[in-house]
């Protein structure tokens, strides 16, 4: 059996096609890497993997056979951590699965399993604060606006969300950090990529951008955060657990402009 | 709007209504299927945390803080020398609407002073929800005080258009009642949440027989306790609260560490410290109530009437219970694993699943994330060193104590603190 590096294009798809390949030619991956990240080795063979669809929706099957959509879901949002190395980590708990016919998702005593479930909790978490620490700034042209950058890749998770909720508002939520964003026209939800101006900034501040009564909108609701705080019960400490202070940027009850 | 007028009303009305401490958002059933705006049928969100840690979720404002009532514990009481405001019914709309666009909220908690009398306020707070629902299509979370002494036929018209409703009883027993509230009788707060619970019960019947049956309080009713302000012990704050949950079928009773908020005598004296120790401590048990299976009995009763502010409620039943302990993490049946101090519902599930697959020590256990200090002297698993248990039960205490780092630690020692 020869030891391989395997790079794929950093898709969900080409991640899948990668474990396809594995069984299919009973190789040893060392490493399984998105192209860009890739490492010199000198010791592995390195293989690039071209997105399958076929393979994938196999593999996509033989997993969701083995799991409840909730054990499913771990290995999706595990995914989209982009943390390195996640891709081995997957895959070791998948050759574990295919190992066995037992429902692996429950043994949390088995290191591959508990590391995953840990890694799908982290993007879990991220998930749900996306949800509530976005703050939408109206834009001059009626656009609901909010720029974020997660830790993790947690788009693709919070579309749904949005689009039942905001159903008669256009928005949009763009990642700053890996360029590309999704947008509501009303009907439908987008992935898109755009340039953004320079100087559009978090703060929706900037009328330039921004419609003139937003600011006073932003003021009304720091206002607000203020008046319901309780003064002699300050805890700190428990304020910033809650609310990490790399999310600062984002909320408007923050912000030195409102 | 007149941004200017507005900020001022807030800024009052938020401040006089944030001792309420509910902040729920979760529990209702609300789909957004008309294209409309807001959805309230997932998982409450906080969007934000006050400076002292407390989830902000809904925007919680009073519509006025006249009031006609001279409740002692009160912020808006009668006699308060205090600056009034009242929001119009179009301004809280347009207020609660641009800020859920923005996403900085789940919806409305709205609640109220009791000018001219409880109907007619109650009247106002249904045309806030009404407006809502009907002309601007939302969606979002709406949660209205039910006045005490409201008419059934206004308490059955504010559940068609909240998803909870809330009467807070304020004081546990009716004697600190009759002392702190001489105005209003205890059957004015009984009287809406009988109704409440009543329209509750007949909406789930029929909606199983007619499906388009209008929604009536989905998110159901709650009710809120002030600890500290009177001389109640946690025995009678907790047998209330079991009292309240049984009876009326609360979603939620609410603990609220008493703020002073007036130099009357009858209670704690401006500048007092709020007891938050002792309302995190209540929590806990009312937690050990719902999801632990325990009968608040067990955890308080006629020879155990306060709870051991040092420990955690649990560990103090078990300490009291050595003689159903150690249990085998590997076989011990889920009512009683629950139990074990240092394992929470979640460690629990996670013990449960991965105990099918092997038998798992105390390794696997740290791993899976149950808290080590407390539990490992109350459970055996597949290993072979095991915890020495001929501790007296305050020795174990004292043992636990001195090995964890509870974040109320400096408020219990304050020899500790001095450097």
């Amino acid at each position: 059996m020869s030891q391989v590096t395997l790079i794929y294009d950093g898709s969900f798809n080409g991640f899948l096609s990668c474990i396809f390949r594995i069984y299919e030619e009973k190789i040893q991956p060392v490493a399984i890497l998105p192209v860009g990240e890739e490492q010199q080795d000198i010791f592995s063979e390195r293989w690039e993997i071209t997105t399958n669809e076929s393979y994938s929706t196999r593999v996509l099957k033989g997993i969701q056979d083995r799991l409840s959509g909730n054990g499913f879901n771990k290995i999706k949002y595990a995914f989209l951590s982009e943390l390195p190395g996640v891709e081995m980590q997957l895959y070791k708990m998948l050759d574990y699965m295919f190992s066995t016919n037992n429902k692996v998702e429950g043994d949390y005593s088995n290191p591959h399993v508990l590391k995953i479930a840990q890694i799908a909790k982290k993007v879990g978490r991220e998930k749900h604060r996306m949800e509530a620490f976005v703050r939408f700034r109206l834009t001059r042209d009626r656009l609901y606006f909010a720029l974020i950058e997660p830790d993790f890749n947690v788009l693709p998770l919070i579309a749904p969300h949005f689009k039942s909720r905001y159903a008669d508002q256009k928005w949009m939520i763009y990642d700053q950090k890996r360029k590309f964003g999704i947008y509501y026209d009303l009907d439908k939800v987008d992935f898109i990529s755009i340039k953004l101006p320079e100087d559009i900034g978090f703060s929706g501040a900037n009328q330039k951008y921004f419609d003139i009564a937003e600011i006073h909108f932003q003021q009304l609701w720091k206002e607000y955060f203020i008046s319901t705080n309780i003064k002699s019960r300050a805890n700190k400490r428990l304020h910033e657990q809650h609310v990490p202070k790399r999310y600062w940027k984002y909320l408007s009850e923050k912000s030195p402009f409102a | 709007m007149n941004f200017e007028r507005i900020k001022e009303k807030l800024n009052i009305l938020a401040d006089a209504a944030k001792y309420d401490v509910s902040c729920s958002s979760s529990g209702s059933k609300r789909k957004n299927t008309s294209k409309g705006l807001g959805d309230s049928s997932g998982m409450g969100i906080c969007h934000t945390y006050t400076q002292d840690g407390r989830c902000v979720s809904l925007l919680k404002i009073l519509l006025t803080n006249h009031c006609i009532f001279d409740c002692a514990y009160c912020v808006t009481r009668k006699s308060n020398d205090i600056k009034r405001a009242a929001f119009k019914v179009q301004e809280v709309v347009d207020l609660t609407i641009s800020f859920y666009r923005r996403n900085y909220i789940e919806g409305l908690f709205l609640s109220s002073g009791i000018f001219k009398d409880p109907d007619y306020t109650m009247e106002r707070l249904i045309q806030v929800a009404k407006k809502l629902r009907e002309e601007e299509n939302f969606n979002g979370y709406i949660h209205l005080k039910s006045i005490p002494g409201a008419s059934d036929e206004l308490m059955r018209e504010a559940g068609l258009y909240a998803d909870r409703l809330s009467v807070n009883i304020e004081v546990p027993t009716k004697s600190g009642l009759k002392l702190l509230a001489p105005d209003k009788k205890h059957e004015d707060f009984m009287k809406p949440m009988e109704k409440v619970k009543n329209e509750i019960i007949q909406y789930k019947q029929e909606s199983k027989l007619i499906k388009s049956t209008p929604k009536y309080a989905p998110a159901g009713q709650s009710t809120q306790m002030i600890v500290g302000a009177t001389g109640e012990s946690d025995r009678d704050i907790m047998y209330s609260s079991a009292f309240f949950y049984k009876k009326y079928n609360m979603k939620r009773v609410y603990y609220s560490g008493y703020v002073p908020v007036s130099n009357d005598p009858r209670l704690p004296a401006l500048g007092s410290q709020v007891p938050m120790l002792r309302e995190n401590r209540l929590y806990q048990t009312d937690w050990l109530m719902r999801f632990y299976g325990f009968d608040i009995r067990e955890l308080l009763n006629e020879n155990f009437q306060n709870l051991d502010m040092e420990i955690d409620p649990k560990l103090s039943w078990a300490l009291r219970n050595r003689h159903l302990f150690p249990v085998d993490i590997n076989r011990v049946e889920k009512q009683l694993l629950l139990r074990v101090p240092g394992i929470g519902l979640k460690s629990v599930n996670k013990i449960l699943q991965a105990r099918k697959f092997r038998k798992l020590n105390w390794e696997h256990l740290k791993k899976i994330g149950i808290s080590m200090n407390r539990a490992k002297y109350f459970i055996t698993c597949d290993s072979r060193e095991k915890e020495l248990r001929e501790y007296s039960s305050e020795n174990l205490k004292q043992l636990i104590l001195k090995n964890s780092s509870g974040k109320f630690r400096k408020d219990l020692s304050p020899q500790l603190s001095l450097f």
